[in-house]
């Protein structure tokens, strides 16, 4: 009886479907005339980058992924989209001059991608991660002990963000 | 640990499911009489005058990027609550130095008016 | 469902199933246990709209709904029965795809908390090592939902009062995040049963069930259920869905079971916000005897989430609405930097080298303080707000005014 190919565990299944969504959303970013659907699409593919860091085993970073990404940075990109006028009046055009470059350098850039994730030495899976609560107070550790210059550089990250903030409130009056 | 999320994800199925029967029985049950009035957008018994367009004040946009920022200062905090316990002095002092430039951005939004209106 | 999903695969196993079944087993376990929830939630759905009418109803002087069924119960399946025969209006040129996603995605989230809610001492959908931080993650999915709907419908004051809700939305998330910080901290953990269990109270070997740590953290609590009440669009924050203003905020383009969606959403998320203020803050299940016997616990969960949901109703009854500018600027104003200042005493006064109890003295010392610093921040606005309001002139008479009679000049 000729050899069967191995059945896909159910986490294979789980990720090509995952993977699969993340892809269409990116489409849909990308194809989409409607300016709008484009922002969902862009909240559909962070959902999907999410489940992927889950079927990853980083929870912690998939949970703030959604946290993050889908609640803060799509209501900010949506509120950005409708602060220019071309979002109400219909459709935007998907060609434009430089389109016969821009598929050049796109297809460059699949090749790069693909090469260089042939060349990296990806680590096997190991056994499933058991102690998950352990992992996340070694991050809470980490950030402060090991990590702690670029925790308090990121504080003032935040704080010059702040500030920038404020400069576009001046602008807008 | 990973089947946890298995049943998170069972879970969100069918909290996808239920509702969109709901609003299928919904729309097969009700009548179907399209009415150009009926389809018109509301306006408090008005006819709309002009493009839907709303001036949209960047009050808006600013609310969304402070509330992002803190909220990128909440993700961090969290595992370090987790870790509290076993901190030593010098990571707690790295901890609240943090909440503390935190807290020096948002008065300082607060004087510059970025907080007013809204 | 830690427990009997493996109950259940046992059984599933010992009814003959091969060993590679074991996934199939556990799929079908969970599936069960999912849909169970569910229905449980939709039911549960039923009972609080009931309840919200008739505490609404009796605070304002009324009876309320007591027709249909004894005491009205059966009214929200009537209500049902209704939105469900009703057409399904689309308006012309509103975005079909974003229309129809926005009441699905506003019951998303909420149904998807039901994971982590622990209403008895083994019983939990899972127990996540990151259970705090799923909650308020799917917060955040509730606001692309509002967003969402308020766009699609192509209509001026929908999308106005869509922006106005996610505004809103925004701002009261961040005090209630950070108010769920605290128990976290105090636990050192963000599963719900371990939070729960945190939260016993053990004189000698038998466990009283009352450590409960709103006792240890009444500011936080404080902030927690304000900011629950902005999340859940009650009053006093229900501005955009006022009956007497903008008509219905961003729904006021949906009919029929897209509008029982929203809804539902709306109730069940108030619940749910009052379960995770019982869980984080009330003890979960915890009470005297809950480890003996195994009824005691949801028992007390129930109990408790039930009080807590009728405080919101009674607040909702009682209170006057604010001002959409008063609601911001309380929350960024007054919420966020209290429970910052609040986050870091706690912060500081954990590490310090005193004994345990008067560390615990301490931080409710913290939290009453900043009770008292938002009560005087309050009173002081107040005034300020009625120094506004006064009259210019005192009147000769009252006659064809609106005052009270016994009210001249002030």
């Amino acid at each position: 009886m000729p050899e069967l190919p191995a059945l896909p565990s159910i986490l294979e299944l789980v990720f090509l479907a995952v993977a699969l969504l993340t892809a269409v959303g990116a489409l849909v970013v990308v194809l989409s005339p409607n300016l709008f659907h484009s922002a969902l699409g862009l909240a559909a593919t962070f959902f999907g980058v999410a489940a992927v860091y889950i079927t990853a085993e980083a929870e912690f970073v998939g949970v703030s992924q959604v946290l993050v990404y889908v609640g803060a940075i799509s209501t900010l990109i949506a509120f950005a989209i409708m602060l220019t006028r071309g979002m109400m009046y219909g459709t935007t055009s998907q060609r434009n001059r430089q389109s016969g470059t821009a598929a050049m350098i796109a297809a460059l850039m699949f090749v790069v991608l693909t090469a260089l994730m042939n060349a990296i030495p990806w680590p096997k899976a190991g056994e499933p991660i058991t102690d998950g609560e352990a992992i996340i107070a070694r991050l809470g550790s980490m950030f402060v002990n090991e990590y702690v210059v670029p925790f308090v550089l990121l504080a003032l990250l935040l704080l010059v963000a702040l500030a920038g903030a404020i400069v576009l409130a001046r602008d807008r009056k | 640990m990973l089947s946890q999320y298995g049943f998170i994800l069972i879970l969100s199925g069918i909290a996808m499911i239920i509702p969109v029967a709901a609003i299928t029985i919904g729309h097969l049950l009700g009548p179907r009489r399209p009415d150009p009035i009926k389809n018109a957008t509301y306006e408090s018994g008005v006819e709309t005058i002009g493009d839907t367009w709303v001036q949209f004040r960047a009050q808006y946009y600013l609310i969304a990027l402070i509330f992002l920022i803190f909220d990128v200062e909440v993700i961090f905090l969290y595992p370090i609550a987790i870790a509290y316990q076993n901190l030593s002095l010098f990571s707690v002092m790295a901890a609240v130095t943090f909440v503390l430039i935190l807290l020096l951005g948002l008065f300082l939004e607060w004087r510059k008016g970025a907080l007013e209106w809204k | 469902m830690m427990t009997w999903s493996d109950i259940l695969t046992d059984v599933q196993m010992r009814l003959g199933a091969p060993p590679e079944l074991e996934p199939l087993a556990r799929a079908i376990a969970y599936f069960i246990g999912a849909f169970m929830l569910v229905n449980g939630a939709l039911v549960l759905a039923l009972i609080l709209i009931w309840v919200t009418r008739k505490v609404v109803s009796r605070i304002q002087d009324r009876i309320g709904p007591n027709r249909i069924g004894p005491y009205g119960l059966f009214q929200t399946v009537a209500d049902v029965l209704k939105l469900l025969s009703k057409e399904d209006i689309r308006p012309d040129n509103a975005d079909q795809i974003a229309y129809v996603l926005a009441p699905i995605l506003s019951v998303f989230p909420v149904l998807m908390t039901l994971a982590v809610i622990t209403f008895a001492p083994g019983f939990v959908g899972v127990d996540l090592n990151i259970g705090v931080l799923y909650l308020v993650a799917l917060g955040s999915i509730g606001i692309m939902a509002a967003l969402m709907a308020g766009w699609s419908s192509n209509n001026k004051y929908a999308l106005l009062a869509g922006f106005r809700v996610v505004a809103q939305l925004l701002a009261y998330e961040i005090p209630m995040v950070l108010a769920m910080l605290a128990p976290v901290m105090l636990a050192g953990t963000m599963r719900t049963q371990e939070i729960a269990r945190a939260q016993a109270l053990y004189l000698g070997p038998i466990n009283l069930g009352l450590g409960w740590f709103v006792f240890l953290l009444p500011g936080a609590f404080i902030i927690y259920f304000i900011s629950a009440l902005a999340e859940a669009e009650q009053t006093p924050f229900d501005l955009l869905e006022a009956e007497s203003e903008l008509i219905a905020g961003f729904h006021i383009e949906y009919s029929g079971m897209k509008f029982a969606m929203f809804f539902l959403a709306q109730f069940l998320n108030a619940f749910f916000l009052g379960a995770i203020a019982v869980m984080l803050f009330l003890g979960s299940w915890q009470g005297p005897f809950a480890d003996q016997i195994p009824l005691l616990g949801p028992f007390y969960f129930l109990v408790k989430t039930f009080l807590v949901y009728g405080a919101i109703q009674w607040v909702r009854g009682t209170f006057p609405r604010l001002r959409i500018d008063q609601m911001m600027s309380f929350a960024w104003k007054v919420l966020v930097p209290l429970v910052l200042s609040l986050i870091l005493a706690q912060m500081i006064i954990m590490k310090l080298p005193i004994p345990t109890w008067i560390g615990y003295l301490l931080i409710l010392v913290a939290n009453i303080g900043v009770v008292a610093l938002m009560l005087r921040l309050m009173t002081r606005y107040l005034k300020q707000e009625s120094v506004g309001t006064k009259r210019s002139f005192t009147p000769k008479s009252l006659i064809g005014t609106m005052a009270p009679v016994n009210q001249v000049g002030d």
